[in-house]
């Protein structure tokens, strides 16, 4: 089975993360920018990040035969650096147009504060300008009145919900995100966000339609291997094949593939040799017989934890 | 009849035979905007949409239309370009006819933001570009890239590297091609920037590849049969005798142009290779066919 993960911040992981990623079954990755942990004091530094996540990382990750993707925005902790804000604004026009940009994102609010909704709705009518798709980062605190007002804010800013993407949901949020016509994202993140047992719950009762699944590994204590082991535990707990495809896999793939950046093609038939490309082809997809995918299930048991199925 | 045509209105006339009237519309009208727009706003959405409206097809030019491209600009070798990538130079060689001096701000700026295709293309297009030594210091920053594909776009087809690089900058970009597994026949210049400094360190790289077991290129030897010294001329033997044929034959080309008379008795060891240099059969072209047809 093939799967993308439409939410993973790479730039933090390892080649090992790569190689377990690729051995799983993903076929490509999306990277939204994000915070990184420290904060960003000058403009320069979200250049030389977006540069990094639209250059090297995607180069990175077709070593190991993923394709790479990525989003382009000023998050939420940041937009309250006014500073910084409105240098990044001034640049983001810059990056939203490089080749393998899906969307604006992830944008949306934190502590949601004035300068965050200012923020948020710039980007908006960036991505309309742009005609690209949004991905919203939900925030982890007052999330359900968080996640309805960054809706609100979409349609008050006349945006088509098919073109947006609402993430980090859990059960309170995704009931109303779905009833407004939007692709729900849940982010399958030990301790924090979604376990993967809670996730099968969820397919259960909401079926697939607009419903993906992501990792959002990052440099915390996160699973690179969320989206592959919330399949299997989904097809080992009854729910339809057809269902674990499509939000395993086909949902991210229509959702972000309106921005015509993302294409299935793109790992199922690349070119053979292509000088113009970065991409050295899955090892899956070519037979697997690639010593890699070996390396990667037999990396140390602590290390990648390939066997231990539940995330909590 | 194209002798007197320049880089730029070749790309015009590819571009005009190749895109459907929207598309070279589209294009006209994006150049007009961008020569009398006064912020890089313009630029920037020029060159990220032109893959989006122009498509990422191959050039594919004919023969003919590749040597009017040799006849304007000697060595510039488009011969994989992109629709989108002729399109974005195209952009870029106007701006830089109209205003030289911040051309090169502009450019350096563009090469610190690109994506992988766009630092291709900027490169690629290097030695079209008013040479300036603020170029000059962007394309050694593009050679220091991990990627391997960056990396070609400078040292492949490309006449800037032969026309403008010292020998310490030329020596480097050899080997670092060797390292990351590059051919170095599409090296423009190659016999003729081959000098003695570079055939020592490729030496003492060959050796430092043998005390690891690991193989050497027989392009490698093809840098250092003009220069060898008497002590070089003990590791081209060495490669003439290994068991793997191509190696082989890439030392025994390389004895064959070393000036040095003890060469000759070297050669003269293997007579049916020998006897193939003599007559044309074996030369670092159907070498280099043989290696690319095993590797693939
Ligand atoms: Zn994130």
């Amino acid at each position: 089975m093939m799967f993308i993960d439409p939410h993973a911040h790479m730039i933090s992981r390892t080649t090992d993360d790569y190689q377990a990623m690729a051995a799983s079954g993903v076929v490509a990755v999306i990277e939204p920018s994000f915070w990184i942990g420290q904060p960003r004091t000058f403009v320069g530094s979200y250049i030389d990040y977006l540069s990094s996540i639209i250059g090297f990382e995607r180069f990175r990750a077709g070593q190991f035969g993923i394709r790479h993707y990525c989003t382009v925005g000023l998050n939420s902790k940041e937009a309250n650096n006014q500073a910084l804000a409105e240098g990044v604004m001034e640049i983001l026009p810059r990056f939203a147009l490089k080749e393998g940009v899906v969307a604006i994102g992830e944008i949306g609010y934190d502590e949601q504060t004035d300068l965050e909704d200012k923020y948020f709705r710039l980007q908006l009518e960036l991505a309309k300008e742009l005609d690209l798709p949004v991905m919203i980062h939900t925030p982890h605190r007052d999330k359900k009145r968080g996640t309805t007002r960054s809706m609100d804010v979409c349609e008050e800013h006349g945006m088509d919900p098919s073109k947006i993407i609402v993430d980090h949901n859990n059960e309170e949020t995704v009931q109303e995100v779905l009833d407004r016509g939007y692709w729900a994202a849940f982010s399958i993140y030990p301790s924090t966000k979604m376990g993967n047992e809670r996730m099968v719950e969820i397919l259960a009762q909401y079926g697939a339609d607009r419903i993906m699944v992501d990792s959002a590994c990052d440099w915390g204590i996160s699973e690179p291997l969320g989206v592959a082991k919330t399949a299997k535990l989904a097809l080992q707990r009854g729910i339809p094949k057809e269902h674990v495809i499509k939000v395993c896999y086909q949902n991210a793939l229509d959702a972000y593939g309106q921005s015509g950046q993302m294409h299935e093609d793109d790992w199922l038939n690349p070119a053979p040799i292509d000088q113009r490309t970065v991409y050295e082809g899955n090892s899956i997809l070519r037979g697997g017989r690639d010593p890699l995918v070996e390396d990667a299930t037999a990396a140390p048991p602590n290390k990648l934890n390939a066997d231990k199925l539940i995330i909590k | 009849m194209n002798r007197s045509r320049t880089p730029q209105s070749l790309l015009s006339q590819w571009l005009h035979d190749r895109l459907p009237a929207d598309q070279w519309d589209w294009l006209q009208q994006t150049l007009v905007t961008c020569a009398k727009s006064n912020t890089d706003r313009e630029l920037y959405i020029a060159l990220g949409m032109a893959p989006r409206k122009l498509g990422k097809a191959d050039l594919a030019l004919s023969d003919a239309e590749l040597s009017d491209a040799q006849a304007a600009y000697a060595g510039w070798t488009p011969s994989d370009w992109s629709i989108d990538g002729a399109a974005r130079l195209l952009v870029l060689l106007m701006l830089a006819e109209q205003n030289q001096a911040d051309f090169d701000t502009t450019l350096r700026s563009l090469c610190a933001t690109a994506d992988v295709s766009e630092s291709i293309v900027y490169y690629r297009g290097m030695a079209l570009f008013p040479h300036s030594a603020e170029l000059d210091e962007q394309l050694g920053e593009g050679l220091r890239t991990n990627m391997s594909a960056v990396f070609e776009a400078i040292a492949h087809n490309n006449p800037y590297p032969q026309e403008h690089f010292d020998d310490h900058r030329w020596n480097h970009m050899i080997l670092k091609a060797l390292f990351v597994d590059s051919r170095l026949y599409p090296i423009q210049g190659l016999d003729q920037r081959a000098n003695p400094e570079l055939a020592q360190i490729l030496c003492h790289y060959a050796h430092e590849r043998w005390a690891a077991n690991r193989p050497v290129t027989p392009e490698l030897w093809r840098c250092v049969g003009p220069h060898a010294t008497p002590i070089m001329l003990a590791d081209l033997q060495r490669a003439s005798q290994s068991k793997d044929p191509l190696e082989h034959q890439g030392a025994m080309l390389a004895l064959s142009q070393c000036p040095l008379p003890e060469a000759t008795k070297y050669i003269t060891a293997f007579p049916d290779t020998a006897e193939a240099i003599a007559n044309g059969t074996l030369t670092w072209d159907a070498l280099t066919y043989r290696l690319n047809s095993t590797t693939q």
